[in-house]
């Protein structure tokens, strides 16, 4: 016990004496705010490092960022809705109809690749759109909402690509999800980008703090002259874009479009946001703590795959973790308000 | 008729990790009795509810009721010993009927077992009639005024057979018309023989209807006094544990030309015909009773209620389309009456919520500079006296007076011209409503124009330049400070030219 307490003191200690020390400040805080998934991250890689021959090596880490890199649009999506105070849940569906757009442009229709590429990315932000629009001018609840567009753009896809997969044999299309840059995959540096860019419009520009406070208390923003409408349809414009994105490049990283992909990939960004910190209750979470959060669920589902775990047995254990981090962000809260 | 005391509590004390809540505290209620309790938030007012309903055990200290010492060690325990409190967030269930909320978990059963709704419709009824209430046993609770709500739950307590009645802040929702009903059942409960503990901050109130009045600070037991041998004055300073110096300020002040004039505004059914004028660097009251048009005719002139028609000049300048924030580019502004609901992002930071009207001046193309956003949340911190260990913590766990700063501080950003302030000291502690004065004043020694509206008289009579009376949505009459009474104010505020 002595120890203990000694050592928090210690750490303590050395945590307030980095925050005066401009470079460290930013760093120590970021721990310091994400110390629990953080931890959680380390004790899974270590345990991954040393149970199986294979996760610590360079094309296993390769793999693993490729694989979350559909996962960061679709979480990013999600944490924005979310931090609303509301949800999205058409992601998986508009993969699927925006590979399956893009797909057969090329394909059957001729278009070029960069038009194919617009053509399905445009199909996302019309998606998000209709989502936002409706949410804002209609006050229907965002749960129900997305839900519904959920099964319409489902449904949409398996309508435009005749319930079949649409192959795709064009490799100019193909080299957008299966292409190099050095020996980064592109998905990889999409996902980077990304990232930086929703980071940026997060912590960086008006419509994020708006975001922020229209989540943290509509009243108070609509009193501060904030336009939440406004706020409303980009979120859910900008989460549709990302999803049509994600769609084009596992279009292309699969050469084929889809109808039948992304089935329940929101249950991953959700888990992902949530166990960065993003509060269910809308207004709180940081893009550096939903990062870590998508990271720890590549490298679980990476994990669990690299044992040899039974893929159903695969669904529990997510579904155990967002329990888990649901838990966690009750607590947290209950903490705070003490 | 005993010769004890109803209840007596004898050196209490409690304490938390870090804090001692209650220090050997002294406390009795005799039957038929209001009492009141007076303290600052955080005095440990809860605490002591809390310790006589059950759900804290004290360390030390002795419950006696009826000469008797009772062992309270739960709240079903209180219960029995006629104990029940009404806390100021009602609990009942709004999609249940009144009876079933009255009767809930002691439901009267048929011969078969079937919960009986006609009886229990029957006693609620029969319990609502001695309450002198008109409300059906079979209306569902949700439907039913808040202050309609509050004679369910005495209800509730009386047909637990309650001896003692615990009442925090009850008033704190009602209008004005609710509090002289609520004060007439509670005389009625007093002739019956019920003591009654009554936690106010609203001293008005408390010297109307209590008989004593006990004052704790720090968990400690300052005094008990005779409501009728004591005034205002005397209880503030045992509250804050010193005499205030000033509680109120007003500084004499040079009035510049009209930044705000308001031209013959209507809304059907709430406002008729209302104009004023607001001069920089004047303080305008606005007095009357809930209902009156007061928080309305605000909401019209910010574009939240739409009006029918009327204008509204801003510096000379047409507002044309009022909306809050067409209102705000002109220099208008408003601090909502309810700070948690619409003047605060609870959960998140003092610096994000002060700048959260201002983001542009530290929000360019480029991104956001965090000196520039820190170097104004330090000078409004400053400024108003804001209480917080960082700029960082959250609002949510700030005092509630610290709070109201911290929204003050958010409008002061946007340098107003005009500042309107609805009921800018409900609910916050004696020591913050003094700063909160004093803030008014020095901004209004700005030459900042400041609209005030408040329940309390006393506050508009002291710090306000001219006060502006409305009845039934309109204005009855503008008083300069020298007549402002609370004689003069309520003449006007309830119609009475007659007076």
């Amino acid at each position: 016990m002595m120890d203990g307490a000694e050592k928090k003191r210690g750490l303590a200690g050395l945590y307030r004496k980095s925050q005066q020390i401009p470079v460290l400040r930013n760093i120590t805080s970021y721990v310091y705010r994400n110390t629990g998934i953080l931890v959680g991250l380390v004790i899974l890689c270590l345990f991954l490092s040393f149970g199986t021959e294979t996760f610590a090596t360079q094309t296993n880490i390769i793999n693993i960022l490729r694989q979350i890199s559909t996962n960061v649009c679709l979480t990013v999506g999600i944490m924005l809705a979310i931090l609303l105070g509301g949800i999205d849940l058409t992601g998986g569906a508009v993969i699927a109809l925006s590979g399956c757009i893009s797909a057969k442009a090329v394909m059957d229709l001729g278009t070029p690749v960069w038009a194919a590429i617009f053509l399905g990315c445009l199909a996302g932000l019309v998606v998000g759109m209709a989502n936002g629009l409706i949410i804002a001018y209609t006050d229907m609840p965002p749960f129900i909402v997305t839900l519904a567009m959920q099964n319409i753009c489902r449904g949409a896809a398996y309508l435009y690509a005749d319930g079949n997969p649409i192959r795709v044999s064009n490799e100019a299309f193909e080299k957008i999800g299966m292409g190099y840059l050095g020996s980064i995959p592109l998905p990889v540096i999409y996902s980077i980008v990304i990232l930086a860019v929703s980071a940026w419009l997060l912590t960086q520009t008006k419509m994020g703090q708006e975001i922020y406070a229209v989540g943290g208390n509509r009243e108070a923003a609509r009193f501060t002259g904030i336009n939440i409408n406004r706020v409303q349809i980009f979120v859910y414009s900008y989460s549709g874009l990302l999803a049509g994105v994600a769609g084009v490049v596992l279009a292309a990283r699969m050469a084929s479009g889809q109808p039948a992909t992304g089935v329940g990939y929101e249950t991953d960004a959700v888990a992902a946001a949530v166990l960065g910190g993003t509060s269910m209750s809308g207004g709180v979470g940081t893009p550096g703590g939903m990062i870590i959060g998508i990271l720890v669920i590549g490298v679980l589902n990476n994990g669990l795959n690299l044992l040899h775990v039974n893929s159903f047995w695969q669904y529990v254990a997510r579904g155990v973790v967002i329990l888990l981090a649901v838990y966690v962000d009750l607590m947290r809260k209950r903490r705070a308000y003490r | 008729m005993s010769e004890y005391p109803l209840l007596e509590m004898k050196n209490i004390s409690k304490s938390f990790p870090g804090v001692k809540a209650l220090d050997n505290l002294n406390f009795n209620l005799q039957k038929g009795e209001v009492h009141g309790i007076l303290g600052e938030n955080g005095a440990g007012k809860s605490t002591l509810i809390k310790v006589l309903g059950g759900i804290y055990r004290p360390e030390q200290g002795e419950i006696v009721i009826d000469g008797k010492t009772a062992q309270i060690a739960g709240v079903i325990d209180a219960r029995k010993y006629g104990i029940s409190i009404i806390h100021q967030e009602l609990m009942l269930i709004p999609h249940m009927t009144v009876a079933a909320n009255v009767y809930l978990t002691r439901e009267p059963k048929t011969r078969y077992g079937r919960i009986d709704t006609a009886k229990m419709n029957e006693d609620t009824a029969k319990i609502l009639d001695t309450l002198g209430a008109s409300i059906q046993a079979d209306t569902l609770a949700g439907r039913l005024s808040i202050a309609q709500q509050q004679l369910v739950e005495i209800a509730k307590a009386l047909s637990l057979d309650a001896r003692i009645l615990v009442m925090d802040e009850p008033t704190s929702s009602l209008t004005e018309t609710e509090v002289g009903m609520l004060f007439e059942t509670m005389n009625r409960l007093r002739a019956r023989g019920v003591g009654i503990i009554y936690i106010s901050h609203r001293m008005s109130e408390l010297f109307e209807i209590t008989d004593r009045i006990t004052v704790i600070r720090d968990g400690k037991f300052v005094g008990t006094c005779n409501t009728k041998e004591t005034d205002v004055d005397t209880l503030i300073s045992m509250m804050v544990g010193a005499k205030l110096e000033s509680y109120y300020t007003f500084n004499e002040r040079t009035y510049g030309s009209t930044v705000l004039e308001v031209k013959n505004i209507c809304r059907k059914g709430t406002l008729n015909d209302v104009s004023f004028t607001l001069r920089e660097g004047e303080i305008l009251g606005f007095g009357g009773i809930v209902g009156a048009g007061r928080s309305e005719l605000m909401r019209s002139i910010l574009g939240i209620d739409p009006m029918d028609s009327g204008e509204i000049y801003i510096s000379g300048q047409q507002l044309l389309k009022p909306s809050p924030r067409a209102a705000e580019k002109m220099g208008l502004v408003m601090v909502p009456e309810n700070r948690k609901l619409e003047g605060l992002v609870l959960n998140n930071s003092v610096k994000f919520n002060a700048t959260l009207a201002v983001l542009k001046e530290f929000i360019s193309s480029t991104g956001l500079n965090k000196k520039k956003r820190e170097k104004i949340v330090d000078r409004y911190v400053d400024m108003l006296s804001i209480k917080t260990s960082s700029n960082d913590k959250i609002v949510g766990q700030l005092s509630g007076g610290n709070q109201q700063k911290v929204v003050i501080a958010k409008w002061l950003a946007a340098h107003p011209r005009v500042l309107i302030l609805d009921e800018p000291t409900r609910g916050i502690d004696v020591s913050a409503k003094a700063d909160v004065y004093r803030i008014i004043d020095m901004l209004a020694q700005q030459g900042i124009g400041i609209i005030v509206i408040s329940s309390e008289l006393n506050e508009i009579i002291n710090i306000c330049d001219r006060i502006a009376v409305m009845f039934g949505g309109r204005i009855s009459r503008v008083l300069e400070r020298s007549e402002a009474t609370q004689e003069t104010i309520l003449k006007y505020a309830t119609g009475g030219m007659n007076g």
